[in-house]
């Protein structure tokens, strides 16, 4: 028997997150998003978010959906382009933002999940990133404080789940999600096919199962593409 | 003059075989279609791939399968997929050799801004701050001037900072240039540009040579 983790929605497994909190959402750019989870925040009309993510998705698809409904306070992203009404919120003020470093953001997720409070890192010194950073130098070299960052709720999705939690990622849908998923108080996994315990193979999970506490198949997938390139057949 | 497919040409040739590369987003990207004969190189996608080939078929792309220009790609026989806490681990601690990117400025001791013009375009430094300040080989292809004609090779940056005196070479549309001892060295003219004319499109402190080559591409 496998502790009991799995819910049957996105309904049921964002149950508990509430206006003020601090979310972290795996991804990079559109790719590994939690779709399902994300849409049902849009519906939950949670408002005051600060989210933790890489990008802030595209205007009408991902995190989009969350600033187009204003119900994001504060984004820590690292790159945050593609997206017309968050540099408008942004530039206007509506939004606080803290850009930081992506090397940085992946360490400081995967820190707060691993116990470790804070890093010297040299990505940043000399630059906007390092002001106001304890400054140390190892081997010659001054590196600055990072410290670890933690969610209330880290939502990730995932290729292939189990009953018990344990995650394998696709491709490079991996990207933040195993990090996030360690981070969070809560972390809810969306996968796009959920099976019993003892079909996935030990040997090739990403995410062990004790980092999730909330699993669910979700209904559909999108997975929109951001930059479709191609090369033609000849 | 060289366009943007001669300067990743050009680039090309810093390759070296058993060199894993980590190409950012631009002109640098061109650098994969230009692998010297006879080398063997892998290409680092900071969202989490190396051994990274070229784009799909079309009807083959992949949402899931990108890089960090979040392009549709494919994976190479051999490739690998990781989370981004491992790729910038990869990264921060030297294991890729060569990282090449683009700028908006350099200065003359390897100061390099390419992420934010303050009041009108804050896109984020993506994992430009982490490369460039772990990176021991970075060579930076960008055009010599802006549009507005002005010098992009500078004593100081004017822009924010990406990173401190980490750039080592730079190959522009009018030459390659070493950076080192607080100063640009050239090294070679791109093919038909002289000396006098790369002279007046560089800002910052320029050495130069006796001879100064013409580039062989």
């Amino acid at each position: 028997m496998a502790i009991h983790k799995v819910v049957s929605n996105a309904q049921e497994a964002c149950e508990g997150i509430e206006s003020g909190m601090t979310l972290m959402l795996g991804g990079f750019g559109l790719c590994g998003i939690p779709e399902n989870s994300i849409a049902h925040l849009v519906k939950m009309g949670v408002k005051d978010l600060t989210c933790i993510s890489n990008n802030a998705g595209v205007d009408d698809f991902g995190l989009g959906l969350l600033l187009q409904g204003k119900q994001i306070k504060k984004m820590i992203s690292s790159y945050v382009g593609e997206n017309d009404e968050f540099e408008r919120q942004m530039l206007s003020g509506e939004l606080e933002v803290d850009l930081i470093p992506q090397g940085s953001l992946a360490e400081r997720c995967r820190a707060g999940g691993a116990g470790i409070p804070a890093f010297f890192t040299p990505a940043g010194y000399g630059t906007e990133v390092g002001e106001g950073k304890e400054v140390r130098v190892f081997k010659g070299k001054p590196h600055i404080l990072e410290h670890a960052l933690t969610a209330d709720y880290a939502i990730v999705r995932a290729w292939k789940g189990d009953t018990a939690g344990n995650l394998i990622f696709k491709a490079t849908a991996r990207n933040f999600n195993p990090v996030m998923a360690m981070a969070g108080k809560i972390t809810i996994a969306e996968v796009e096919e959920l099976v019993p315990i003892g079909e996935l193979d030990p040997n090739e999970i990403h995410t062990p199962g004790i980092f999730v506490q909330r699993i669910f198949q979700g209904k559909s997938y999108e997975k929109r593409i951001e930059q479709r390139t191609v090369k033609p057949r000849s | 003059m060289l366009d943007k497919n001669g300067i990743a040409q050009r680039i090309a040739q810093e390759l070296q075989d058993g060199y894993y590369v980590n190409l950012g987003i631009g002109i640098p990207t061109l650098v994969a279609n230009h692998i010297p004969q006879g080398i063997d190189v892998e290409f680092q996608s900071e969202n989490g791939i190396l051994g990274m080939g070229s784009f799909p078929f079309e009807g083959d792309e992949d949402a899931d399968l990108i890089n960090a220009g979040k392009q549709t790609i494919t994976a190479l026989p051999g490739a690998v997929f990781f989370d981004s806490a491992m790729s910038f681990a990869m990264i921060r601690g030297q294991h890729v050799q060569l990282t090449v990117l683009g700028a908006m400025e350099v200065s003359q001791n390897g100061d390099i801004a390419n992420w934010k013009i303050p009041g009108k375009m804050v896109k984020g430094m993506g994992g430009a701050m982490d490369l460039v300040a772990s990176a021991d080989n970075i060579i930076v292809a960008m055009m010599h001037t802006n549009r507005a004609g002005e010098s992009k090779l500078l004593a100081d940056c004017s822009l924010p900072l990406t990173g401190v005196a980490c750039v080592k070479k730079v190959v522009t549309n009018l030459a390659c240039l070493e950076i080192k001892d607080g100063a640009f060295h050239l090294l070679e003219r791109a093919p038909g540009v002289t000396v006098e004319e790369i002279k007046a499109a560089t800002a910052g402190k320029l050495i130069i040579p006796d001879e100064v080559p013409e580039m062989k591409l």
